[in-house]
């Protein structure tokens, strides 16, 4: 397991604390179903038909809610009790996504934790932990500035035209 | 000496091929096997493709059927078994004595290895699976100190396994009902300790608090590293005292012991963790494969590498290891 991590700033952090979840959620249900979706095994989808799925990014202080309706991956507003609760950092999900971290390590050392229908959360990691793929080839991620360029720029606001929030 | 590694999945048993397992052991996806987790294991296409990987690279594949099935089941036990005779897995571990025998008169070409479920800690109690079953390997239970293994392996010609690296229990291997107590299932019959319907994990303000069917078994103060929800590893209250009181989670870690065991004439050593992630079975097989070459290039200077055994405590239970009963100087 690494030891180096990247970590949300918390300025940013309190920024994207700000922002609804719900567009975050629909962008990466698009990409989901582009990427994933087509490989999951379809008693996968069945299983989690109607169930809400939370992915809660600990330093980030965001979450996105999702479930699966008609074998796709649909965003949901983030008001509701989740069925079950995935909670990691940042940067343990993207060594999560990368295939080069164990679930169970990140566990013992309190980084990755699930609540509610625990079963639900094991299949679903069993079910990504057999797909049979390349890990996913992904760059560090952006620079923090770059990532308050990208918000701001969503906000339709310029970057130069607001307070710089310090990160 | 053999390197037998585990795969949940078939991405795990290409990472354990990969990165230098001369055996990968796998389960099939149902109660016939002692890692019975929902999404995990193997359905017959996946059991083939996985045939397929490894024997074209010259690996062996083991079958492990090693839950004790119970009368209504017995059906489903003798298929699994038929299965990996008909698709030509290079052995089928087994624990229960009615399975051997069927195995035994059914398939009289298909190699035996007596689980470590089977529990047998004699040399005695193997040679007699050997005489009745021709069993070819047995699967040590993790209670033996090194002067025992080497005593045991003296006396029987039938090849022994040793558990390496990963998961501990209380080593009543096929025989523990524990679990039983709050899920309503043993692991011998059912195939988990802690399925994962009956486990619950909750942050508080007290801490991460996990319950087994409902019952608080543990809960980890901030900064405190987690452990699995089996309820052996639970913390509970003894004489008005709160504490590990049957064991603390840790996972056996050997690698210092490996030139002792290839002198006591162990053949094969075991790495635990079915239920991992492929980057578990990739990072343990990696190091473990270094140290066995390490050890066949040159016995006498066989040292434990720092980086070894760094990568393997941050994988390893609460993170935190042990020599279990290997080292045990008052036997």
């Amino acid at each position: 397991m690494t030891q180096q991590t990247w970590t949300v700033p918390g300025p940013l952090a309190r920024l994207l604390a700000l922002l609804p979840s719900f567009p975050p959620a629909w962008l990466m249900a698009q990409a989901l179903n582009a990427a994933l979706a087509p490989l999951l095994p379809p008693e996968l989808l069945a299983t989690l038909a109607g169930r809400r799925l939370r992915l809660r990014v600990t330093d980030a202080g965001v979450h996105a809610d999702f479930t699966v309706a008609g074998g796709r991956i649909q965003a949901l507003g983030s008001r509701g009790a989740p069925d079950v609760s995935i909670a990691a950092s940042a940067w343990d999900f993207l060594q999560l996504a990368r295939r080069a971290e164990d679930p169970d390590a990140l566990f013992f050392a309190r980084r990755l934790v699930i609540e509610g229908d625990t079963e639900l959360g094991l299949r679903l990691k069993n079910a990504l932990d057999a797909l049979d793929l390349p890990p996913l080839e992904l760059s560090l991620p952006p620079s923090p500035r770059a990532v308050v360029r990208a918000v701001v720029r969503l906000r339709g606001e310029s970057p130069t035209g607001r307070a710089d929030p310090g990160v | 000496m053999e390197l037998v590694c585990p795969a949940g999945s078939l991405p795990a048993l290409k990472a354990a091929v990969d990165n230098g397992a001369d055996c990968v052991y796998l389960g099939l996806r149902d109660d016939t096997n002692a890692r019975n987790f929902a999404g995990l294991n193997f359905d017959v296409a996946g059991l083939d493709q996985a045939l397929a990987y490894a024997h074209a690279r010259g690996r062996k594949v083991l079958l492990a059927v090693n839950t004790y099935p119970q009368p209504d089941g017995w059906g489903k036990w003798t298929r699994a078994v038929d299965l990996a005779a008909e698709r030509g897995v290079d052995a089928v571990i087994l624990a229960d004595l009615g399975l051997m025998e069927y195995a035994a008169t059914r398939h009289p070409d298909l190699r035996l290895h007596l689980s470590v479920q089977g529990s047998a800690t004699t040399y005695e109690a193997i040679n007699l699976y050997r005489r009745l079953f021709g069993v070819q390997r047995a699967v040590l239970p993790r209670v033996l100190a090194l002067r025992q293994i080497e005593e045991l392996v003296a006396r029987t010609e039938v090849e022994i396994e040793v558990f390496g690296f990963g998961g501990l229990c209380v080593m009543v291997e096929g025989r523990c009902q524990l679990s039983s107590y709050v899920t309503g299932e043993s692991p011998n019959t059912a195939g988990a300790c802690s399925p994962a319907r009956a486990v619950r994990w909750e942050e508080t303000p007290g801490g991460l608090e996990s319950r087994l069917g409902g019952v608080l078994i543990n809960r980890f103060g901030a900064g405190e590293h987690a452990a699995y929800p089996t309820l052996c590893k639970g913390r509970f209250e003894v004489a008005g005292e709160l504490y590990y009181a049957i064991e603390e989670p840790a996972s056996l870690n050997t690698l210092e012991l490996l030139p002792e065991l290839a002198r006591c004439g162990v053949r094969a050593v075991k790495i635990e963790g079915r239920q991992r992630s492929p980057a578990y079975v990739a990072q343990v097989t990696r190091v473990w494969r270094a140290a066995i070459d390490a050890l066949a290039a040159n016995a006498a200077r066989f040292a434990v590498k720092p980086g070894w055994d760094t990568e393997l405590r941050r994988l390893s239970e609460g993170r935190s290891q042990t020599l279990g009963a290997y080292h045990r100087p008052w036997k």
